[in-house]
């Protein structure tokens, strides 16, 4: 054991020495490592990054909350099965409401209708187009992920009697009011004035496809009353325990069957979504990216592997008459073995943390400039490539190390 | 002691017990579809504070005989028992034991390490048996000292001259108190004078108690030994003390 000690601190210091001695061809090997780890931290880093924003896009959907409408948020092939469907009433939602009241221990809270439509919205001179106008109830603040950053949101008897209220997206307070306050002014949808009574925080981007800044919420009674016209309308339930989804769900699932006075055996006539469904879709998709992504950055490592092989061959065959001396003096194939792996390991080591070091800037030079970008630079990452580099060094340094342990004293003791 | 003496003069010492004994060693190389016979059956006893040479030209085995006796290779055939421990038959890492432990070698080229200074070369074998920092330093220092060099320990091969590096070699060779002193060629890349004082050198630590095998083609060289062992085509020619 003690002897094994003495070697490795040996070993170690040969390997400092040969790099020092070679330091130009060292760096350039180095330099294969670097760009190899770079690469493969930098992808990782996208992956971690792509990983958050899409859970955060995610969780705009509300982890405790049940979707219920008449698609599922998946492909169908039977869509003879769904098209004739019951549309979803306010009716629903409040014979639902009635249910869940009854029910002792309901792992459900609320269910909440919301009727969703696309519109353009102005105000004074400014036009805006492509808002998503959400009709619901009150109820809605329970389960919303946003707060009010600005204002209040409606409340039940604004929402019972209409009242033409509203609270705006925080994309859509900024483009119809630049710079000013968007409470107490006026906005015109479908024709009719609404009153600001509120905006919502800033809440980004679902996956890049569109911005749920880009919404206003008004009462379903004033939205149904002045569009005149029937909005697609679902309803959220929101989960008491988040913890305990899939059974809310079911529960949820049984509730509406009974609204719905649906008999046993009988296929449900509503779909109950929830973010878990993307999730799902998404899954493997991201799997996939992450897959190609890091296959094809591991390549230029592997590349850098290589280099590191064929210098720890040079090594050895310029040192094959000190591996000689080394080997009349006692040195045993372990030694050696470990001599070269050493070297190895440590030029691809050296690679690895610059690497890491040129990743960490790069990572965040690119937050400062881009800051929507979601960049995560995790420690377990750091972890993970320093791993990665150090087996990089044995794998690639193992061949040469390997032979080099093998070789015949007398061999090369004559060696010149 | 230290001069040059003529040969009659020499103190020979008793020898002590037997240290290496060689029976019936060959050793077959195959070059290509040729078979080469380097040693065709040799018998060889060396006891302890001997002063042997072995000498031969090149082609009589010398060379492998110099390799087998310094356990970097072993026999095709033959016993070859290294203080009553069989050697023929060990393994890669038993040899370099034996050759950490028993053998101290001395080369015609020094074969030091470039890069480090005289200390750490001499300490190296030390580093291989496994012992600690402080006690290698000691042991190293005393070596150094031992061949006259306690002022140069921290030189490096370069800012040496020939007959230092191979001062800091057979220091090397003895830091770890081995049964036998090896020395292939050791004047070999060194003028005369130099060499004089390292034949003078091998003299005092002959005189200190230490077994020498000194392997050569000079017979000048050969001269300061108290037995001379010749080969020629495998086998040994002759075997007994200088006149």
């Amino acid at each position: 054991m003690a002897r094994l000690l003495q070697e490795l601190v040996e070993s170690f210091r040969i390997a400092f020495g040969q790099i020092r001695a070679n330091a130009l061809r060292s760096v350039l090997t180095a330099l294969g490592v670097i760009i190899g780890i770079v690469a493969v931290t930098l992808m990782g880093t996208a992956i971690n990054g792509i990983d958050i924003g899409f859970n955060r896009s995610l969780a705009m959907l509300g982890e405790d909350v049940l979707y219920v409408q008449r698609w599922p948020w998946r492909r169908v092939d039977d869509w003879w099965n769904y098209v004739n469907r019951p549309p979803l009433e306010v009716e629903t939602a409040e014979r639902l409401n009635r249910v869940i009241e009854a029910t002792p221990g309901s792992l459900l809270e609320v269910a909440v209708p919301v009727a969703t439509r696309g519109t353009s919205v102005r105000a004074g001179e400014l036009r805006l187009g492509g808002v998503m106008l959400f009709g619901t109830t009150g109820d809605y603040a329970r389960i919303v992920t946003t707060d009010v950053a600005e204002g209040r949101m409606f409340n039940d008897i604004e929402a019972s009697v209409g009242r033409p209220v509203c609270v705006l997206g925080s994309a859509v307070a900024e483009n119809l009011f630049p710079g000013r306050s968007a409470l107490d002014q006026q906005v015109q949808i479908r024709g009719e004035r609404y009153t600001v009574i509120g905006v919502l925080a800033k809440q980004g981007e679902f996956l890049g496809l569109f911005s749920f800044d880009n919404q206003i919420v008004a009462p379903l009674n004033t939205v149904r009353r002045q569009t005149g016209v029937r909005a697609n309308l679902d309803l959220r339930v929101k989960v008491r325990d988040k913890a305990r989804l899939a059974e809310a769900e079911e529960e949820l699932i049984g509730a509406m069957r009974r609204v719905r006075g649906q008999l046993p055996g009988e296929r449900d006539n509503f779909s109950v979504n929830q973010q878990q469904a993307f999730k799902e879709q998404l899954d493997p998709v991201k799997a996939g990216i992450a897959l190609a992504g890091l296959f094809i950055t591991g390549l230029s490592l592997f590349v850098g592997a290589i280099g590191i092989m064929n210098i720890t061959f040079v090594s050895v065959k310029e040192r094959t008459k000190e591996i000689g001396t080394r080997k009349a003096l006692g040195a045993r194939r372990r030694t050696i073995l470990l001599q070269f792996l050493i070297e190895a390991v440590s030029i691809c080591l050296i690679g690895g943390l610059v690497g890491l070091g040129v990743t960490l800037a790069a990572s965040l030079v690119l937050a400062a400039l881009l800051p929507a970008l979601p960049i995560a630079f995790s420690p377990g990452l750091m972890a993970v490539s320093v791993l990665v580099s150090i087996l990089t060094g044995v794998v690639s340094g193992f061949a040469p190390a390997w032979g080099a342990s093998r070789l015949d004293p007398v061999v090369a003791l004559r060696y010149e | 002691m230290s001069a040059p003496a003529a040969p009659a003069r020499r103190s020979a010492r008793v020898p002590g017990d037997l240290v290496i004994r060689i029976e019936g060693v060959t050793k077959l190389y195959r070059m290509g579809t040729e078979t080469i016979h380097a040693l065709r059956g040799v018998n060889l006893e060396i006891r302890r504070n001997e002063y042997l040479a072995i000498m031969g030209p090149s082609g009589s085995g010398k060379s492998t005989l110099m390799n087998m006796l310094g356990c970097l290779d072993t026999p095709s055939a033959g016993r070859y028992d290294f203080n009553g421990k069989d050697v023929a038959r060990m393994v890669d890492d038993e040899l370099a034991e034996i050759r950490n432990r028993e053998i101290g070698f001395v080369f015609q080229t020094f074969n030091l390490l470039p890069r480090s200074d005289a200390l750490h070369n001499v300490e190296l074998p030390l580093i291989y048996a496994g012992l600690r920092p402080a006690v290698r330093r000691e042991r190293a220092l005393g070596a150094l000292r031992n061949v006259g060099l306690a002022d140069r320990i921290h030189h490096k091969p370069n800012e040496m001259s020939g007959g230092q590096r191979q001062r800091v070699a057979i220091a090397r060779a003895l830091v770890n108190h081995p049964s036998i002193l090896l020395a292939d060629e050791p004047t070999g890349n060194l003028d005369s004078r130099t060499g004089e004082e390292i034949m003078a050198l091998f003299e005092d630590l002959y005189e200190q108690g230490h077994t020498i095998i000194v392997v050569t083609h000079e017979e000048d060289i050969a001269r300061h030994a108290r037995r001379v062992v010749r080969l020629r085509d495998g086998l040994i020619e002759s075997d007994g003390p200088i006149l």
